[in-house]
């Protein structure tokens, strides 16, 4: 039934192939394009023996070039240290506060501080900073500080930690449970006369000036006699808007009954000078730094 | 399927071409254009340009390194590379304004394929003579001292042109006169040396060996031309109506039944892509026009007028069968398609100007700290964080003042500093971090989400910017 298909001259030759009286045309491929393709393949074939390719059981072939990605960024690695230790040995031996003065120190510092901080920090202290409210991990961004603000303390506090057993300078002191010290009543009237001392509602007005008594006799020698705490013993600000633990009622008994006792790790085992400072600097320049 | 037994191969021999000189209007016109686009290329780098101390003094460079992308007066930024892809765009819809117009006149006239290529066969030509010779020094079989001698010639200067053209591009990403420097005395950066030696061989390889293979087999343009033509596009073409039947014995008896054509094969031996421009459009063809100034020089030696191969319009073709004359060339060339082409292209151009003049020579982006989105200080004041960053595109270092328009209640600190100003260096970016500070029992403290706006200052000129951002008070949490 098909008619032979037409034909015009100066059409190319036909393959040869005809199905149900289809032709196809002859527009050969040049010659060295075929040649590039086999040396694609060849190039390929010797391109997985010079590097990582053929699966194996337990692991695939290590290619004769001995290329690998994890040497790759451990080389990486090693140039970013290298090309950082000059940097880091100025940033580890220069007077702590003159590094704010020097711009390229300090940015330097400040980024470094970064990394370490997203690093060995933000497990408890978030990676905001914000530490977790009402849960005793400070906030690392607002003005009030246990141990001192500015950037020796900071410096300090990082590389001893808080009441650890692993290192003889970490910060040291400790509240007692005053359940075992003070009635169970006193014990309500120090944390309604604490409400005051910050400007809030007591919980019962009565039990205030009682309150004021205990708080004298109890508290007043490490918080101060106004509640404005004493950076030296870690005794934080009780007239502030900053709770570590929570300044409600319920809260403020519950620390007063069975005290708290927040522990910071030392990093002087873990990290470097260089680091230390490096972190330090950073949450000095978060907003709260003295 | 049937298959008979002698298939011919799938794969065919490149045919060398030997393209013959020829002269005439076209092929001055591919000479100046050759001229001043190589010139172009490798004089560009070396331009110098005063922008002041802390800046580079070369009119044109990709400064990778830096992030910056100079061009004479115009400097752009990371942030505006929107002006690049406007350009990209502009190129794109040039492509397809003088493709309908014109067919292929970037392929003929202007693609660095077409001109180096050129180039290169100049070059072949000095050095082993004209078609004739050069088609008897490809038979010669025996690789005798001239032969090798020839052949080493021209290799040698392809090989010198493809290492300027590689160097001629490495000066475009770093400061030539230093870069030279550099790469003579061996010190400059192997990214340098391996750009230089890839696009040293690319060249040679291309220009000298591939040449129309790469128009024909590699490069995806002509196939996506072929649906930017119509029949008014004026394009290179034979009147095969005034040349056929054609004819080499003019004396010959029955010959006042011939055409114009004598079948000197003139066009043929100067096409570089090596097609019979006879047979009709071709795909191979780059609308070089060389066959034009072939075939009009021999249409005058026989006394016959020109343009038997010449620019035309396939539409044209009935009327010119018909012994009328072709309609002029601004009929073909003015038609809604390329007016609106033209529009477009304008447009964008347009556009892109007046972005480039109104842009603001200091600017900043604001990123408020989410996180966490407002931090209670110990007298109960209630701070937002913002990253500010401060960009100067002046050539010196600017004292930038920062303001805010919101809430009197608030207050705008610096970290770092005392003071709501800061030293932005040259041609930089700088990360500054504010504070805005809300006292306790403020509403604005104490409310939910405000507006607020930053405005920087230029404290050494006065001008100005503003960006808008959000302020949450206790009430957001």
């Amino acid at each position: 039934m098909s008619k032979p298909s037409q034909k015009f001259e100066g059409d190319p030759t036909t393959t040869g192939h005809s199905w149900d009286g289809i032709e196809e045309f002859n527009n050969p491929l040049p010659r060295w394009w075929v040649w590039v393709f086999y040396l694609t393949i060849i190039w390929g074939i010797g391109y997985t023996i010079a590097y990582p390719a053929w699966p194996g059981i337990t692991g695939a072939s290590t290619g004769l070039l001995g290329w690998s990605s994890r040497a790759l960024v451990d080389e990486e690695l090693q140039e970013a240290e290298a090309a950082n230790a000059a940097i880091n040995e100025r940033l580890a031996s220069v007077e702590l506060t003159a590094i704010a003065g020097d711009p390229e120190l300090n940015t330097y510092a400040t980024q470094a501080g970064a990394a370490v901080f997203r690093t060995w920090c933000t497990q408890c202290h978030g990676s905001g900073a914000a530490g977790v409210q009402a849960s005793g991990y400070p906030n690392l961004l607002d003005d009030d500080w246990l141990w001192g603000g500015d950037i020796e303390n900071i410096h300090y506090t990082i590389s001893h930690g808080i009441r650890n057993e692993d290192d003889d300078d970490a910060r040291y002191s400790e509240m007692p449970a005053f359940g075992e010290i003070l009635e169970e009543e006193e014990i309500t009237q120090v944390a309604n006369f604490v409400m005051t001392l910050s400007g809030e509602t007591p919980a019962d007005a009565a039990a205030v000036e009682p309150g004021a008594i205990v708080y004298e006799d109890n508290c007043a020698a490490c918080h101060g006699d106004a509640g404005e705490g004493d950076v030296f013993q870690g005794a934080p600000n009780l007239a502030d808007a900053i709770w570590l633990y929570g300044g409600d009622y319920d809260t403020l008994v519950e620390t007063v009954t069975y005290s708290r006792y927040g522990v910071m790790p030392p990093w002087t085992p873990r990290l470097s000078e260089a680091q230390i400072r490096a972190v330090a600097i950073y949450v000095h320049g978060l907003g709260g730094g003295q | 399927m049937t298959n008979s037994t002698d298939a011919p191969s799938l794969y065919a021999a490149r045919e060398p071409i030997f393209p013959r000189r020829v002269s005439g209007p076209f092929r001055h016109l591919k000479w100046i254009i050759l001229i001043v686009t190589l010139g172009i290329y490798y004089v560009t780098p070396w331009i110098r340009w005063d922008r002041g101390p802390s800046l580079p003094d070369q009119a044109v460079l990709l400064d990778l390194a830096n992030r910056r992308f100079y061009f004479f007066w115009i400097e752009i930024w990371p942030h505006e590379f929107y002006f690049v892809a406007g350009l990209l765009i502009m190129a794109g819809l040039g492509l397809f304004l003088f493709t309908s117009a014109m067919g292929r006149v970037w392929c003929g006239y202007a693609c660095p394929q077409t001109v180096w290529t050129d180039l290169y066969i100049l070059v072949e030509r000095w050095i082993e003579g004209d078609r004739n010779a050069r088609l008897r020094l490809h038979r010669q079989k025996k690789l005798d001292a001239r032969k090798i001698r020839l052949r080493l010639t021209k290799w040698a200067v392809w090989l010198l042109i493809g290492l300027a053209t590689g160097g001629a591009w490495v000066f475009y990403f770093a400061d030539a006169p230093n870069l030279l420097r550099d790469l003579v005395t061996g010190q400059a950066h192997p990214v340098a040396y391996t750009t230089m030696a890839i696009l040293t061989f690319t060249t040679f390889f291309f220009g000298g060996f591939a040449r129309e293979q790469i128009c024909i087999y590699a490069c995806p343009w002509p196939r996506i031309q072929a649906a930017m033509m119509d029949e008014d596009t004026l394009t290179v073409g034979y009147r095969e109506w005034r040349g056929e039947p054609r004819g080499k014995h003019r004396k010959a008896e029955g010959a006042e039944n011939l055409g114009d054509c004598i079948d000197c094969m003139a066009c043929v031996n100067v096409c570089p892509v090596g097609i019979d421009i006879r047979n009709g459009q071709q795909m191979e063809c780059i609308t070089c026009a060389l066959c034009i100034d072939a075939c009009d020089g021999i249409m005058a030696k026989i006394g016959k007028p020109r343009g038997l191969i010449d620019y035309l319009a396939l539409s044209d073709e009935d009327r010119e069968k018909s012994g009328e004359k072709p309609r002029p060339a601004w009929q073909h060339i003015l038609r809604p398609r390329t007016m609106l082409y033209t529009v477009l292209w304008a447009g964008i151009g347009i556009a892109m100007v007046i972005a480039l003049f109104v842009r603001p020579e200091i600017d900043m982006t604001v990123a408020p700290v989410r996180n966490p989105i407002n931090v209670t200080l110990s007298d109960g004041a209630i701070r937002n964080t913002y990253d500010i960053r401060l960009r100067n595109k002046h050539g010196d270092a600017r004292q930038f003042n920062l303001s805010l328009n919101g809430d009197p209640a608030m207050r705008i600190a610096l970290e770092g500093t005392p003071y709501t100003s800061v030293m932005v260096p040259a041609n930089a970016t700088l990360l500054q971090r504010v504070y805005i500070t809300a006292p306790r029992g403020s509403s604005a403290a104490a409310g939910g989400l405000a507006n607020i706006r930053f405005w920087v200052e230029d404290l050494s000129n006065g001008e100005r910017a503003f960006k808008d951002s959000t302020y949450n008070g206790r009430g957001t949490q």
